[in-house]
């Protein structure tokens, strides 16, 4: 984000088109207003991912040391911190049950969102405004005051301390998203068409899957990606269910097995939330316009 | 219905919908099949823990031992314990202060997004980061950042800028704490809400600007008169999630301060959760969460109606 670009091609736009002493008052006024403000925002929303890079890539003697180095830039950079992580730690198999959770319950919420979505849109039946609205209420349920009871429906269902018990238990605020989300992309697609496919002698299902699945690729891009950052990113459920070192998530791992005693191996640390984050970041990145759309898809709803 | 039918046996009368087929016709059975994975997760893994949660909170289960019904004694218990209290107030005070800064530096961000400024969707882009990051891996970044002897901004106010001879203390004092994970959620949310909120200001039309500008409104009567009433009904759902997740937040404090310094940091989340795993009480812990229902529905209506009814009044259109 280079801010002096930025300024640049505002400069030719605004000399473009203004007489010379209001462009130069609207200019320095605009820098002031608006770009000295978006430029702090940028910058403070960036940092601490800056912050966590150059720390992950610093050797332990530098981390520690600002009297003799710059602390904002590394002057002898070490993979160290990430070939420890690596080898030393078992985050290569907590990236693996991450990943296998976090699909997991994508495909699960997916599916049941699809069907159900597609019931209350376009099936019609009595009470499917009600069902809409429970779906919707669940959705406001905060996984915080389900953990406890769910700690015992699951150790009842034997699945304590396994993956699968976060794989059936993230749908619980997975559905209620996609399926509303899902709600409102089934309504603009156009009901003529199943209508059609009707009078042509296709089954439900068939319509389903021939018509109406096809128009909606962006609305199940969109509620895939995600569902599958948030259960990447979830945190109480993986906390409370799972207790065997071998079977943490990312998030958890990092929080109770990289940190121990009072001296924080801070590199190591950094290092590893950095890794953590890249997999969604890397998603993210691919599917941006989606993501936007989605989250104010949802609120608008 | 029938006359559908009527003309899809006349298209093709030699072919016979089979048993299966005609099942999955019919409606009723097809609006079962289609509601049965959903309404199943959500009953099995929501509904159903959400009554047991509260049932819980009238024994004294202990963690893999079954408990005995105990009436109100848990919630007896949490109003004499001081710990709760704190907690409670704690959690309000968080909740109302990461709300206020979030709505304030969120509006304001996406009012600056919304003037026409170069590379638009790279830095919406950018900007949500913070918020699809995984927020305990962030929160291990603030760590980092408010550690009490390498912390950058200490370094930069003592060693650059010679502001101040000592360290800050960012989570040695139970103020101190308080502020700091404030400032860490309010870091988190801004970008939910100001992408959110840009997506409404988008959707004002630029003619009541100008028309309001022909009127002879300044730039904050426009805000005011015409920026605000039009966003209202976005801004109450925004405004409802950010108050429930706040409200319920457990992740920052747990990954920053587990609750200290002594206790003072608490959310009522963190707290039942302390209580239920780790100190074994499932039945108190429980007891403290279903503490969080009233709270959570009473925000949820407040901000539904005091904000829902306000759009009505100004003139925006009701749905």
């Amino acid at each position: 984000m280079s801010e002096i670009t930025l300024k640049s091609v505002e400069d030719n736009l605004v000399e473009a088109d203004s007489g010379e002493v209001m462009a130069w008052d609207s200019k320095i006024r605009r820098a002031f207003t608006v770009y000295l403000p978006l430029a702090v925002f940028v910058f403070v929303l960036l940092f601490p991912f800056y912050w966590m890079t150059i720390t992950a890539f610093k050797s332990n003697g530098e981390l520690l040391d600002y009297q003799h180095n710059n602390p904002f830039w590394i002057h002898s950079p070490t993979l160290d911190n990430i070939r420890e992580l690596l080898f030393n730690t078992e985050y290569p198999r907590w990236l693996v049950i991450t990943m296998s959770v976090s699909i997991g319950a994508t495909v699960i919420s997916l599916f049941s969102s699809v069907l159900a979505a597609y019931a209350i849109q376009r099936l019609r039946f009595r009470g499917s405004k009600w069902v809409g609205l429970a779906i919707y209420l669940a959705y406001l349920v905060p996984p915080t005051i389900l953990f406890i009871p769910l700690a015992q429906v699951v150790y009842n269902f034997g699945l304590f301390d396994s993956p699968w018990a976060l794989v059936l238990t993230y749908p619980t605020f997975l559905v209620p998203f996609c399926t509303w989300l899902l709600i409102g992309y089934f309504k603009s697609i156009p009901y003529e068409l199943e209508e059609c496919a009707l009078i042509d002698g296709a089954s439900r299902l068939q319509i389903l899957r021939r018509i109406t699945l096809p128009l909606a690729v962006p609305g199940l891009i969109s509620a895939g990606i995600f569902a599958f950052t948030l259960s990447w990113n979830e945190f109480i459920y993986a906390l409370a269910f799972i207790s065997s070192s071998e079977n943490k998530t990312v998030p958890v791992a990092i929080l109770t097995e990289l940190v121990q005693g009072d001296a924080y191996h801070w590199g190591a640390l950094m290092a590893g939330a950095l890794l953590g984050s890249l997999p969604v970041a890397i998603f993210y990145s691919f599917f941006v316009d989606y993501y936007v759309s989605s989250m104010t898809g949802a609120v608008k709803e | 219905m029938d006359a559908l039918t009527d003309i899809s046996t006349w298209v093709a009368p030699s072919r016979k919908p089979s048993a299966l087929q005609l099942l999955f016709d019919n409606k009723t059975f097809l609006v079962v099949i289609c509601l049965l994975p959903a309404m199943g997760l959500l009953l099995v893994f929501l509904t159903y823990p959400l009554g047991l949660g509260i049932w819980l909170s009238f024994t004294d289960t202990k963690l893999g031992q079954p408990g005995e019904w105990v009436g109100l004694d848990n919630f007896a218990y949490l109003l004499e314990d001081r710990v709760f209290i704190n907690a409670v107030w704690n959690t309000i005070f968080y909740t109302a202060a990461a709300t206020v800064f979030k709505f304030a530096l969120g509006l304001w961000l996406a009012l600056l997004l919304n003037e026409n400024v170069p590379f638009k969707s790279l830095l919406r882009a950018f900007i949500l980061l913070p918020w699809i990051t995984p927020t305990v891996l962030s929160a291990i970044a603030f760590w980092w950042i408010y550690d009490p002897q390498f912390s950058i901004i200490s370094y930069v106010f003592k060693d650059v800028l010679h502001w101040t001879n000592s360290n800050f203390d960012f989570l040695g004092t139970p103020w101190h704490a308080r502020w700091s994970l404030i400032v860490a959620n309010v870091w988190r949310g801004i970008p939910f809400v100001a992408i959110s909120l840009l997506a409404g200001l988008q959707t004002i039309s630029p003619s009541l600007y100008e028309a309001a500008m022909l009127d002879g409104a300044g730039s904050w009567q426009r805000f005011r008169r015409v920026t605000v009433p039009l966003l209202m009904p976005i801004l109450a759902v925004v405004l409802t999630f950010s108050v429930l997740f706040t409200f319920a937040d457990f992740q920052l404090v747990y990954a920053i301060t587990r609750g200290g310094p002594i206790n003072s940091t608490h959310l009522m989340a963190t707290l039942a959760f302390q209580r239920a795993i780790p100190g074994a009480a499932l039945g108190e812990g429980a007891a403290i969460a279903v503490a969080m229902i009233p709270f959570l529905i009473l925000a949820t209506l407040f901000s539904y109606f005091a904000i829902g009814q306000r759009k009505w009044q100004q003139g925006g259109s009701d749905e």
